[in-house]
């Protein structure tokens, strides 16, 4: 079981951390070090706000080893407010038919449990409708 | 720099072949190769596979299969770039021999899929986007061509069944191939029955996972013997192309641009434009694939590629003949083998030896094979050799 590989992720995986290009100000996920805009070296890191709309959205019926439990689930990718897409399930849908463009949030769930012995439970992030904000 | 010609090539029935192992499969391929190219021996073994690693726990295949073959001592190594690593391994075995540092290259493809459950394929084909952030959330190729294929019908506002033209087209197509995987005509009553896969991908967007095994033998043509037993094609331009690996960090994941530029750069080096093709043979392992190709190829406007599907053009008495033989769907798509059949069966074509799909009077043919969605995109212009 790859135990330091989901180590190494957890910021990523629980805060949606990514970095900030400091000559050009892109906001990247994930981290990547070499800005895709500038070109420029992007090693500063920053906290996305987890909030964003569906970009494009599908079910999976036939689901990889490891998330037949889970199936049949929504996928999407979601545009982060502040610019970049990530690909990510949707949940907490409800009554509620998944939408492009429909508003959502950020939040911390179970990913999948590990298939072997140790039965390693790996959480990260999905996106569930954003709840209204109050006004 | 001498041309460089396909002197062989050989192809197994592409299927779930329990009977037949890895090195056995990938041995039928290299052995019709040889026998089609009036005995050529190949001093270097170029090997297409993504997953013999994972699926059959088997690596180091460029010695295995060279041991295997009886070729001992030649030089031979495995290329890997997921759905395209035969088309890779086709690049390097061209470059290879237009070098003259190889004489005779054997590029095969092989892929072993059926020793596994569909479930465990689908998680090793994962594998080719990127394991941190896309497959670690569920996401599997299926899933991500059924994002694309939202994507595009919300954007350009497509009617339902749009891209069903193309899964027709390929199954047209390979009832008259041998080695296909469904010979059987399908129609649009068919097609619109069928059970969703990745909504709004249903059943016949998704090309088959399948064993397969295909081989060209390439030599240069001041090497070939005369009075050689066939009409001889030339791989005339060549061209590999990355993209970002995951697509969510793509500005437009609908734009494949790494296909567009192997087109272009292969079209270049062959001195043609690419609607000098008379044929097409792109990577159909999801319909929306082949709509956002000819897109990317310049074969029709952006949004607009699901139009050709709609009206013959892509027949092989049409304007823009594609998946000949069957295409991955009809064919079927035996992973990282899947650019040596599109490169033999275009060979075929260009020979004349397109039996009931022969495209009349072909003479130059674009092949291009994709690494998921166009991460790597691999482009070669055949043709066929004036006397």
């Amino acid at each position: 079981m790859d135990i330091p590989r989901h180590w190494r992720l957890k910021k990523q995986r629980y805060a949606l951390v990514g970095e900030v290009c400091e000559h050009c100000d892109a906001k990247l996920f994930p981290p990547r070090d070499i800005c895709p805009e500038c070109g420029e070296e992007a090693k500063t890191l920053f906290q996305f706000s987890g909030k964003g709309e569906v970009y494009s959205y599908t079910t999976v019926y036939d689901a990889p080893q490891g998330y037949a439990e889970q199936a049949p689930y929504t996928l999407a990718m979601v545009k982060l407010a502040e610019g970049p897409l990530v690909t990510a399930q949707l949940t907490d849908l409800g009554e509620q038919p998944p939408a492009i463009g429909m508003p959502v949030e950020m939040v911390t769930r179970l990913l999948r449990s590990a298939t072997d012995e140790r039965g390693m439970l790996i959480y990260g992030y999905k996106f569930r409708p954003a709840v209204a904000q109050a006004s | 720099m001498s041309n460089v010609i396909i002197a062989g090539i050989g192809q197994t029935p592409v299927n779930e072949q329990w009977n037949i192992s890895l090195r056995e499969l990938a041995f039928q391929a290299m052995e019709a190769a040889m026998q089609d190219a009036g005995g050529l021996r190949p001093n270097a073994l170029y090997v297409g596979n993504m997953l013999a690693a994972t699926l059959s726990r088997q690596a180091q295949l460029g010695a295995m299969l060279a041991d295997f073959a009886g070729l001992h001592g030649i030089e031979a190594a495995t290329i890997e770039a997921a759905g395209a690593s035969a088309a890779m391994a086709l690049r390097v075995g061209y470059l290879a021999v237009a070098s003259g540092q190889v004489d005779a290259a054997m590029v095969l493809g092989v892929e072993k899929l059926s020793d596994q459950v569909p479930a465990e394929v689908e998680h090793a084909m994962a594998m080719a986007s990127d394991a941190d952030y896309e497959a670690e959330q569920g996401l599997t190729l299926t899933a991500q061509a059924a994002l694309l294929a939202q994507r595009y019908f919300h954007e350009f506002d497509l009617p339902q069944h749009a891209l069903a033209g193309f899964p027709l087209a390929a199954h047209a197509n390979g009832a008259h191939n041998p080695n296909a995987m469904f010979r059987k005509a399908v129609k649009l009553e068919t097609y619109a029955k069928a059970g969703m896969v990745s909504a709004p991908l249903n059943m016949f967007d998704v090309a088959p996972h399948a064993d397969g095994a295909a081989a060209l033998l390439l030599t240069r043509a001041d090497l070939l013997p005369p009075k050689f037993p066939h009409p001889l094609v030339e791989i005339s331009g060549s061209s590999a192309v990355s993209d970002t690996l995951a697509l969510h960090d793509r500005p437009d994941p609908l734009a494949f641009n790494a296909a567009r530029l192997s087109v272009e750069r292969a079209c270049k080096q062959a001195g043609i434009q690419p609607s000098d093709a008379d044929f097409f043979e792109l990577f159909d392992a999801f319909s929306i694939y082949s709509a956002l190709s000819l897109e990317a190829a310049g074969f029709s406007e952006r949004g607009q590629g699901w139009k050709l599907a709609q009206n013959g053009a892509l027949a092989p008495d049409g304007e823009l003949p594609i998946a000949t033989l069957g295409g991955l769907k009809a064919r079927g798509f035996p992973g990282g083998a899947t650019g040596a059949y599109q490169a033999a069966e275009a060979a075929l074509q260009l020979r004349g030896q397109g039996g009931g799909a022969q495209v009349n009077g072909a003479k130059i043919g674009l092949v291009q094979s994709l690494g998921g969605p166009a991460a790597t995109a691999v482009t070669h212009v055949l043709r066929t050799v004036e006397d």
